[in-house]
């Protein structure tokens, strides 16, 4: 089956003390080729971990991941994984950050130099592409980021908060180019975010988790990231649906987040 | 309130009596180590009152240079029986010219140098390795840790009598002593740099596509970089020292050698100036190794 399946995957985590944390339970999820879909939960709802699953760092203690109907037992290049930040090669410039992929795989010069000088111009940083990543701003160093995994050509692209760390400007240019990235390479992305109005304006779907189990708790299809990519943003976001729809979710959230709290009280 | 009429000078700023402009602004200042000022005014009334009161002493005649040699045999007043000694200033040039006991100083430099300079490079290649197979391997984390944590307290100067039982007080003697004292500290940082690596960069590099060598030779290698700098800087200080301390115990050459033997004649003008020149190298060791870790790796605490 083409696309990527989550079926029954359970995560137990086992503590030092003996206890037991139950990060997922039962989450089953698939996403046809090209869908863009963005999870969302309060913290310790585990959408880290099912993203680390899906990435082939850990093994899940039940269920399995299954991306074109091969099952997924460890880190490939057909998975590429954008992180929030501090995972470029801060000894590399930016040009040989983008390149390492095609780089460890043989890919022969040329080829590799052109895709460099492509991928540059499309986040639009092809005039810092001997700098060091060090000298960049943070949102560049995402922008570098993203360059790097679209390298591969990987069929499934996971972020786990790639804009986590910006300020608010830059995020939502970066939101734009992530709409834009989506629909030039029709990748399949999942994309991890605390923000309810990134999840919301960039996921055609929109997988809200709850906690202790981390499970799936309700699910949206959304018309924002498609009227996104021509859109304009600003327009997007003071839609009346987009608002009641944000506004729905924030008091699931915040329910969610008292019963944590109250539950630490209890406990 | 900022006068800007009454800046003070450039000069004053870099003698380190007056505030630079960003200090000035600055209302609190007491426990504020960035707003306390370099003093070097003072800096320089120190050594400028070090040497005039040695001078003063010689010209005084009043230096026993037996505990504290003159400046110069020169500046002895005329009637004094030690008129005929040298001074620190005339033995070194005549050290330079001459050498010491037919051995011209720039040799019994060379040689010291030499020796930190083997046993680091010894210690490294040994330890580097060493140390990554301690932080990738469980085998070699659980063979060497004990042996690795045993001798790591122990001072490298306590290990002289048992090198010089079984090699012997030559070269190879003094190379092996500071080999030892090289290698466990380049073990510990190549140790400490593989297990400073970000997992998401390892992370990242594996869903690029890269294989167990890959991940090696690309991130884990260059990302330990730093800290395998800042051993080979520490082992720089460390060996230089106990190559001297080696030398004073046994060696025919040598700036720790040169300063026992000028002992044994009560040369202690020799002495100071071997004294000054251990400080003096050091010191360039040090400066010379900050110099090449902004120039190797510039990305150094930039993760």
């Amino acid at each position: 089956m083409d696309g990527l399946s989550i079926d029954d995957v359970s995560m137990v985590f086992t503590l030092p003390n003996g206890g037991e944390v139950h990060a997922l339970e039962d989450v089953s999820l698939h996403l046809k080729p090209g869908e863009l879909m963005a999870v969302l939960g309060p913290s310790g709802c585990g959408k880290t971990t099912l993203l680390n699953i899906i990435a082939g760092f850990l093994a899940p203690t039940s269920g399995q991941a299954l991306l074109n109907g091969r099952l997924v037992t460890g880190p490939h290049k057909e998975r590429g994984m954008v992180f929030q930040q501090g995972a470029l090669f801060e000894w590399m410039t930016v040009a040989e950050n983008v390149s390492f992929g095609p780089r460890m795989g043989g890919a022969p010069r040329p080829e590799i130099a052109e895709k460099v000088e492509h991928l540059l111009g499309i986040v639009a940083l092809r005039e810092f592409a001997d700098k060091p990543v060090y000298q960049l701003s943070g949102g560049m160093q995402q922008r570098v980021a993203l360059a790097r995994c679209l390298a591969n050509d990987p069929d499934v692209i996971l972020m786990d908060e790639p804009l986590g760390a910006l300020d608010a400007l830059t995020r939502e240019k970066m939101q734009g180019l992530v709409l834009k990235l989506w629909k030039e390479t029709g990748r399949t992305i999942i994309l991890i975010t605390h923000s309810v109005e990134e999840a919301l304006f960039l996921g055609e779907r929109l997988v809200v988790m709850a906690p202790r189990p981390g499970r799936i708790h309700k699910e949206y299809t959304l018309p924002f990231a498609d009227q996104g990519v021509d859109g304009d943003a600003r327009e997007i976001k003071v839609q009346p649906e987009f608002i009641s729809t944000r506004e729905e979710i924030l008091s699931m959230i915040w329910e969610m987040e008292e019963e944590i709290m109250g539950g630490g009280e209890a406990g | 309130m900022a006068d800007h009429r009454n800046q003070p000078s450039a000069l004053a700023i870099w003698l380190g009596i007056a505030d630079n402009t960003f200090t000035r602004q600055k209302t609190v200042k007491f426990g504020d180590a960035s707003a306390v000022n370099s003093g070097r005014l003072w800096s320089i009334v120190t050594v400028v009152v070090l040497i005039v009161a040695w001078w003063i002493a010689t010209v005084g005649g009043i230096l026993d240079p037996i505990y504290w040699p003159p400046l110069d045999g020169s500046l002895y007043p005329w009637d004094n029986p030690n008129r005929a000694r040298p001074g620190v200033v005339d033995r070194f040039v005549s050290l330079m010219v001459e050498g010491y006991r037919n051995v011209p100083l720039w040799e019994h430099i060379w040689t010291s140098v030499k020796r930190v300079l083997l046993g680091v490079c010894f210690g490294a290649l040994v330890g580097i390795p060493l140390g990554f197979a301690m932080g990738l391997n469980s085998v070699a984390r659980g063979l060497l840790d004990p042996v690795v944590e045993f001798i790591r307290p122990i001072p490298p100067l306590a290990l002289i009598p048992l090198v010089i039982l079984w090699l012997g007080i030559d070269e190879v003697a003094k190379t092996f002593l500071l080999f030892l004292a090289a290698l466990f500290i380049m073990l510990i940082a190549a140790r400490a740099g593989v297990n400073s690596v970000r997992i998401s960069k390892v992370h990242a590099a594996y869903s690029l596509g890269a294989s167990r060598t890959q991940v090696l030779r690309h991130v884990i290698l260059p990302n330990a970089l730093p800290e395998i700098f800042t051993g080979l800087r520490t082992s720089m200080g460390v060996c230089w020292g106990t190559l001297v301390a080696a030398e004073l115990v046994a060696a025919d050459q040598g700036v720790g050698s040169m300063m026992m033997i000028a002992k044994n004649f009560l040369q202690t003008d020799v002495v100071v100036i071997g004294i000054i020149i251990i400080g003096a190298i050091g010191f360039a060791i040090e400066m010379l190794m900050r110099v090449l870790e902004g120039w190797l790796i510039p990305w150094k605490g930039k993760g």
